[in-house]
C-alpha cells in the first residue's frame, strides 16, 4: 500500500518533470540527437538536472540502512559490462533516434498525442514482448 | 531564457523538469528501494520482466506519468509534441526501443537518470551506447533524406 502510494506519486512527478523540460515533444528530443544539424541542447539540461537531485539521493541513500517506506533496497547488483548490454543500448538508440522518443515520454505523451504515441507504446510492449518470447 | 546560439533550446524548463525527474527518481529510491526505470517498470506491468516490484505498484507509477503530464498540460503550460508522421517509423522505431531496453536492461531513466549518477560503469557504457548510436541513427537518416 505504502510502496503504491510512492510509485504514484513518484511517477506523477516524474511525468510532470518530462513534460516541463519539453521531453515529450520528439522533434525536440530528436533534436538533442542531432548533433550534425540544427542541435538541439535541452536534453543535456534535462539529465543534468535529474542527475544532480539523484546523486544527493544515492549519497543519502548510501547512509541507510532501509528504504524509508519499505523493508530492504531492491537495487540492480549485476557488474558485468557484457554483449547485452552493449547490443541493447545500442539498439535501443536506434529506435530513439528513429522515432525521436524513449519509453517514459511516449508513454506520458499518450495524454497529448494519444494516437501517434499508442502507436509507438504498443510497438514498443511488442517489442518487449519478442524479446521475453526469445529468451535472450 | 533562451541560450545562446540555441534558439529553440529550453534550457530554463529543461533543467527545472530534470530536478523534478531526479526528485521523482530518488523520492522512490529512497523511499520504496528502488530504481525508477521506466522501461522496466512498463515490462514488469505486463509481467514480461522478472521482478520483484508488485504489480500494482507497477501500474500506479505509470498511471503517474499520464496524471503528471495531464497536470502540466492543464495547470502549467500546454505540452508541446510534433510526433513523426510516419506511421512506420513509430511502429519500427517502437519495436526496436522496446527490444533493445530489455536486452540493456535500461533506458534514459534507469541507466541515464538513476545509474549515471550512481556512477554505475554499466549505465554509464549503457548511456554513452545509446546516446552515440541515437546520434549515428540521425545523421544517417538524415543523410539518406528520410523525412521524419
Amino acid at each position: 500500500m505504502r510502496e503504491g502510494l510512492i510509485s504514484l506519486a513518484s511517477g506523477s512527478l516524474f511525468g510532470a518533470g518530462l513534460a516541463i523540460s519539453g521531453m515529450m515533444d520528439p522533434s525536440r528530443v530528436r533534436g538533442f540527437l542531432d548533433i550534425l544539424g540544427n542541435w538541439d541542447p535541452t536534453l543535456a539540461f534535462v539529465m543534468g538536472g535529474a542527475i544532480l537531485v539523484m546523486a544527493l539521493a544515492w549519497l543519502i541513500q548510501g547512509r541507510m540502512i532501509r528504504p524509508a517506506m519499505a523493508g530492504q533496497f531492491n537495487l540492480p547488483q549485476t557488474r558485468k559490462i557484457d554483449r547485452n548490454l552493449v547490443m541493447g543500448a545500442a539498439m535501443f538508440g536506434v529506435g530513439w533516434g528513429l522515432a525521436g522518443l524513449c519509453p517514459g515520454p511516449a508513454i506520458g505523451a499518450l495524454v497529448v498525442e494519444p494516437v501517434s504515441a499508442g502507436i509507438f507504446v504498443v510497438s514498443m510492449i511488442a517489442g518487449m514482448a519478442i524479446h521475453r518470447a526469445a529468451k535472450l | 531564457m533562451t541560450l545562446p546560439g540555441f534558439p529553440n533550446a529550453m534550457p530554463l524548463e529543461g533543467f527545472i523538469g530534470g530536478l523534478l525527474i531526479g526528485l521523482a527518481a530518488a523520492l522512490l529510491l529512497l523511499g520504496s528501494g528502488r530504481i525508477a526505470g521506466i522501461s522496466g517498470i512498463a515490462a514488469r506491468a505486463l509481467d514480461l520482466n522478472k521482478s520483484s516490484l508488485p504489480l500494482l505498484a507497477a501500474w500506479l507509477f505509470l498511471g503517474g506519468l499520464l496524471i503528471g503530464a495531464l497536470f502540466v498540460n492543464a495547470f502549467v503550460a500546454p505540452i508541446q509534441s510534433d510526433f513523426p508522421s510516419s506511421v512506420a517509423l513509430l511502429v519500427i522505431g517502437g519495436i526496436i526501443v522496446g527490444f533493445g531496453t530489455r536486452l540493456g536492461s535500461g533506458c534514459t531513466s534507469g541507466h541515464g537518470v538513476c545509474g549515471m549518477s550512481r556512477l554505475s560503469p554499466r549505465s554509464l557504457v549503457a548511456t554513452c551506447t545509446f546516446i552515440v548510436s541515437g546520434m549515428i541513427t540521425v545523421a544517417l537518416a538524415n543523410a539518406a533524406g528520410w523525412s521524419w
